[in-house]
């Protein structure tokens, strides 16, 4: 007869107490990428809809974005580095693959010994770690947990290859998700196309990102529509119930693709960053929330429907209720 | 199965709502790109388009051999069950 061990008593939910950004101060406009590779701003926003994005510097590390956008997050919530328990970093760009930088982004905001650890699922990466926090504070894991998605994707971006040297930026946002009598965090759809592993791939160490835009494009516009009805009707809402659309920003075209497909009103608010940010990857999410929250367009108790997708291919999305 | 000239209706419809592409302008010998200024990520919209209207699968390398409507029209006659 096998032994039974005793289990921690979790929470009856997970909410979001509040988000935090970091954006990059070098603002890089069309303009400024038209004088280097043969390209021109009318082009760039008709295709992709981005009109400037930001562009680390050295001393804007993922790790230095990380801890400025999560102790934005901690401020905004009310929560200090001794309450959080738990530190996952969602990052597809860092700058060595050892250590992780989670336990680093730990210790420069002062949080004690956390469980700590990076996720990987590229522009889906901020939605994956949301699900994971949230499920390790549902089975009694963590209590406190700070989520974040962090990236310098123009390090591993070929600045002369004007089809991608226009599309990423860099930033980083951050959310602190803590334990509730009332779930602010709806069950989570995940999925993945590995047959598409090379639609979105950096070769090797030395190479840069090459990306079968065609084959995404396709992709985000076909196939990511069940997976936001799924996640709303887990959640127990309905389509009409959404109040806030936040899809990864791959491209402008994409999200407003889905908003047609998605049949979404005209009063949802929908995230439309990648204007100002271009493609953060992991980042995005959390990045144009906290934009939407600091500009009045989404209130408290709002109802947000997330879905990240990208390289992997990856996708999850997860219904949420706004802090 | 639809006749070549549904066909050809049916895809000029579909131009016009994704690609803002006159009726008149859909004649077989235009290039997508070139003459009816339509590009590639509209491609990927109009291929989307003409499998939910037509019931075909354009592969994405099947859709980079589509250059014309005329070729169009021929992979959905080719195509269509």
């Amino acid at each position: 007869m096998s032994r039974s061990l005793s289990l921690p008593v979790g929470a009856p939910g997970a909410r979001i107490l509040g988000f935090g950004d970091y954006r990059p101060r070098r603002i890089v406009t069309n303009e400024e990428i038209s004088r280097r590779v043969d390209t021109a701003d009318e082009w760039i926003r008709t295709r992709v809809g981005i009109a400037e994005r930001r562009f680390a510097s050295d001393d804007e590390s993922v790790v230095d974005m990380s801890v400025a956008a999560a102790g934005k997050a901690m401020a905004t919530s009310g929560i200090l580095a001794e309450d959080i328990d738990t530190v996952i970093v969602a990052t597809c760009t860092p700058p060595a693959p050892i250590p992780g930088l989670a336990p680093e982004v730990a210790h420069r905001l002062g949080i004690p010994a956390p469980g700590a650890f990076d996720v990987n699922a590229a522009c889906a990466g901020f939605c994956y770690a949301l699900a994971n926090a949230a499920d390790a504070i549902r089975s009694g894991s963590a209590h406190n947990v700070l989520v974040i998605g962090s990236e310098k994707l123009t390090s591993w971006t070929d600045q002369d290859d004007r089809g991608t040297c226009i599309i990423f930026g860099d930033g980083a946002g951050a959310a602190v998700v803590a334990p509730a009598d009332t779930p602010g965090i709806g069950p989570v759809v995940w999925g993945s196309d590995g047959d598409k592993s090379r639609a979105i791939s950096v070769a090797d160490r030395s190479s840069f990102m090459e990306m079968d835009g065609r084959a995404v494009y396709r992709w985000a516009t076909t196939k990511l529509a069940d997976s936001a009805h799924r996640a709303c009707e887990l959640a127990g809402v309905e389509i009409a119930d959404i109040d806030v659309f936040v899809p990864h920003q791959a491209n402008l075209r994409i999200v407003d693709s889905m908003v047609r497909t998605l049949k979404l009103g005209d009063h949802v608010a929908v995230a439309r960053d990648i204007i100002i940010s271009g493609n953060t990857s992991s980042a995005s999410i959390p990045l144009a929330l906290t934009a939407m929250i600091e500009r009045g367009e989404v209130k408290t108790g709002d109802i947000a429907l997330l879905l990240g997708f990208g390289a992997g291919l990856t996708y999850a999305g997860q219904v949420i209720v706004c802090p | 199965m639809a006749t070549t000239e549904e066909i050809q209706s049916g895809l000029a419809e579909i131009l016009e709502e994704v690609a803002g592409v006159l009726p008149a302008d859909a004649t077989p010998e235009k290039s997508f790109t070139e003459d009816l200024d339509v590009d590639s990520l509209s491609m990927v919209e109009i291929a989307t388009a003409v499998e939910d209207k037509f019931g075909v699968a354009i592969p994405d390398d099947e859709l980079a051999n589509i250059r014309t409507v005329g070729d169009a029209i021929s992979f959905i006659e080719k195509n269509q069950s």
